[in-house]
């Protein structure tokens, strides 16, 4: 960090200040430059400068054939990597017509809200983090890495999955990890209040974030919030509800909705889904269908090993299939799911070959980080952080 | 669907000369406008009370350099209260600059900028038109259609120097774009012309 100062003319008794903030700063979350213009400790001015860990997403995967694009989804959003996979896929298996068994979707939905689960259990406790509470983001990563072990037991890794594929998910569950994810679910619940008892009546937290940040309904349409953002602001919109996709509609939960759309009222509500999470993955667990986990067209996805020992056909799809890939139609399509942060799109668009024409990722973080200068004007510099916290933002997704 | 298409066709009368197709396809109702017309189409779609998208999901470039206005600029629009997507599309060359919509949603800007950096094309009455994902002092569109994916520069830190050196890109093994497309069924516009399908069904896998 370095600071300067200038005295513009005129103002001779008032030193404007410009500070950076970042970008290697430890409440950045990131790789986040700031660029912020003082009046004593008053916040005049957020530039902020994102781009730093721009790696070309959207080009690399117009060179790739659509089964190829899946892993880089999960270098997006690194926190929940399965939520982004899931929006790829849906837009594939949008244009393709596909239909994925109903194994397959349970088996998705059961990743996404762990995945939720695993992104907002990191933000909220890193919240508290970025207002001086210590203690909450070591039970919380205790529990995290938890998690983490599911996905690895599932997809081989503990972040970078590539479970999501078109037309399904890549294999079938292993042996007794429904069983232990349902012992997880109640004693996190506990874990979940034993952080709420820590944090959500402190008098410090209370201090550093109700009324800080503050976005109503307009103004948060206007800047085109989603997910947890917008539902602050006293907005009942959840994709999971509103454009049902997947099968959520066979699971009975709760969208919590602020009232007074501050940091506060976020940290609330991003408990509170945590809750209502455990709520879908127990009917989700409970619920679970047997039968296949991916679709049978054998022409978009591969076959299973067994099958190819015996028949030549099978053979040559999985040939065909890890060269030359798949053709999508000709078409366009977006696909968007409630992601942890928010509404996560793909705006895929197809020539007819192996590969996507262009494929643009929708991040919700993008969008968000987009309002810190409307959000941070007139707040105090120390609120800078706890606002940045409350937004939720990853910088694999905001830079691409 | 059928509502969609409706919805389309009301559109059209409601800005005549605005648009110029409307389609309604895998459930999403896409409309081509007009470059001049957009920021008059927007404001449509935004207070129009059986419109009423007051969410501005997302604005992207494509790229088609054949076409004679090579990009398309697409925006995405969100109605909470109708509970609708829409797609607004309009085309553009270098040269035409695309009127910005930043006084129609604030939310604009950014996507502008990236749009812009990426792709080129200007936005007339942008408050800020700035790079914004590239590095500081760079040049080139990187997903123009032309910009070779490995790019044309390289950091390195130099120890002489004691600061990030830009050169240019020197490739180890040259860049490998394996071709695995079907040659009698691949899609029409990567092949040559000579190997090209008589008939058939061009982009479908047999």
């Amino acid at each position: 960090m370095s600071t300067y100062l200038d005295k513009p003319e005129g103002e001779a008794n008032e030193p404007r200040i410009t500070l950076n903030f970042g970008p290697q700063h430890p409440a950045a979350h990131g790789v986040l430059r700031l660029v912020l213009d003082l009046d004593g400790e008053i916040v005049t001015r957020v530039d902020p400068h994102i781009g730093l860990l721009h790696r070309g997403t959207e080009k690399l995967i117009e060179h790739k054939t659509y089964l190829q694009a899946v892993p880089y989804f999960d270098r997006l959003d690194y926190v929940a990597p399965m939520n982004q996979e899931h929006a790829f896929a849906l837009a594939v298996e949008k244009l393709l017509g596909l239909e994925v068994p109903k194994r397959g979707q349970y088996i998705r939905v059961l990743f996404s809200e762990l995945g939720r689960l695993m992104n907002h259990i990191l933000n909220t406790t890193f919240q508290a983090l970025d207002v001086g509470a210590m203690t909450p983001p070591l039970w919380g990563m205790e529990s995290r890495e938890t998690m983490l072990s599911f996905y690895e037991r599932v997809s081989g890794s503990r972040m970078h999955a590539a479970y999501f594929r078109p037309g399904g998910v890549h294999q079938d569950l292993p042996p007794g990890l429904l069983e232990d994810m349902y012992k997880f679910l109640d004693p996190f619940l506990k874990v979940l209040d034993d952080i709420d008892g820590l944090i959500v009546e402190n008098r410090i937290f209370k201090q550093r974030n109700v009324d800080i940040g503050v976005v109503n309904r307009e103004q948060a349409e206007m800047w085109a919030f989603s997910g947890v953002m917008l539902r602050s602001a006293g907005v009942a919109w959840d994709l999971r509800r509103s454009q049902p996709y997947e099968c959520y509609n066979d699971f009975d939960f709760q969208i919590p909705v602020g009232r007074n759309g501050d940091c506060y009222d976020r940290y609330v509500l991003r408990m509170e889904e945590m809750r209502q999470s455990i709520k879908i993955m127990k009917q989700c667990i409970e619920k679970m269908p047997a039968g296949p986990v991916s679709s049978a067209d054998n022409k978009v996805v591969p076959p299973k090993r067994e099958e190819m020992k015996r028949s030549m056909e099978a053979l040559i799809h999985h040939f065909k299939l890890y060269t030359e890939g798949y053709h999508v139609p000709k078409g366009e399509v977006y696909a968007a799911v409630e992601a942890p942060k928010g509404e996560f799109g793909v705006y895929l668009v197809s020539d007819g070959g192996n590969k996507p024409y262009r494929c643009k990722i929708r991040a919700p973080s993008f969008v968000h980080l987009q309002a810190m200068d409307y959000m941070n004007r007139g707040h105090m510099l120390a609120d800078v952080s706890a606002v940045l916290g409350s937004l939720d933002i990853v910088f694999g997704e905001v830079d691409r | 669907m059928t509502d969609l298409a409706q919805l389309g066709q009301k559109l059209s009368d409601a800005l005549p000369g605005a648009f110029r197709a409307h389609h309604a396809l895998v459930g999403e109702l896409t409309l081509d406008a007009e470059l001049g017309e957009i920021v008059r189409v927007m404001k449509f779609l935004r207070d129009d009370p059986e419109c009423e998208f007051k969410i501005l999901v997302d604005i992207c470039g494509v790229d088609w350099p054949q076409r004679e206005k090579r990009f398309d600029v697409v925006y995405h629009l969100l109605s909470l209260t109708k509970n609708m997507r829409v797609r607004v599309r309009v085309q553009t060359n270098e040269e035409d600059s695309v009127p910005s919509v930043v006084s129609v949603y604030p939310a604009a800007n950014w996507f502008e900028r990236e749009a812009f950096d990426m792709y080129g094309m200007a936005f007339s009455d942008h408050p800020d038109l700035r790079r914004i994902l590239t590095d500081y002092g760079f040049s080139g569109h990187p997903l123009r259609k032309d910009f070779p994916l490995t790019g044309f520069v390289e950091v390195r830190y130099d120890d002489e120097l004691k600061r990030v050196v830009y050169q240019p890109v020197q490739l180890v093994q040259e860049f490998r774009d394996f071709d695995f497309m079907s040659p009698w069924e691949g899609a029409p516009h990567i092949m040559p012309d000579g190997q090209r399908a008589a008939s058939g069904n061009p982009g479908k896998k047999a």
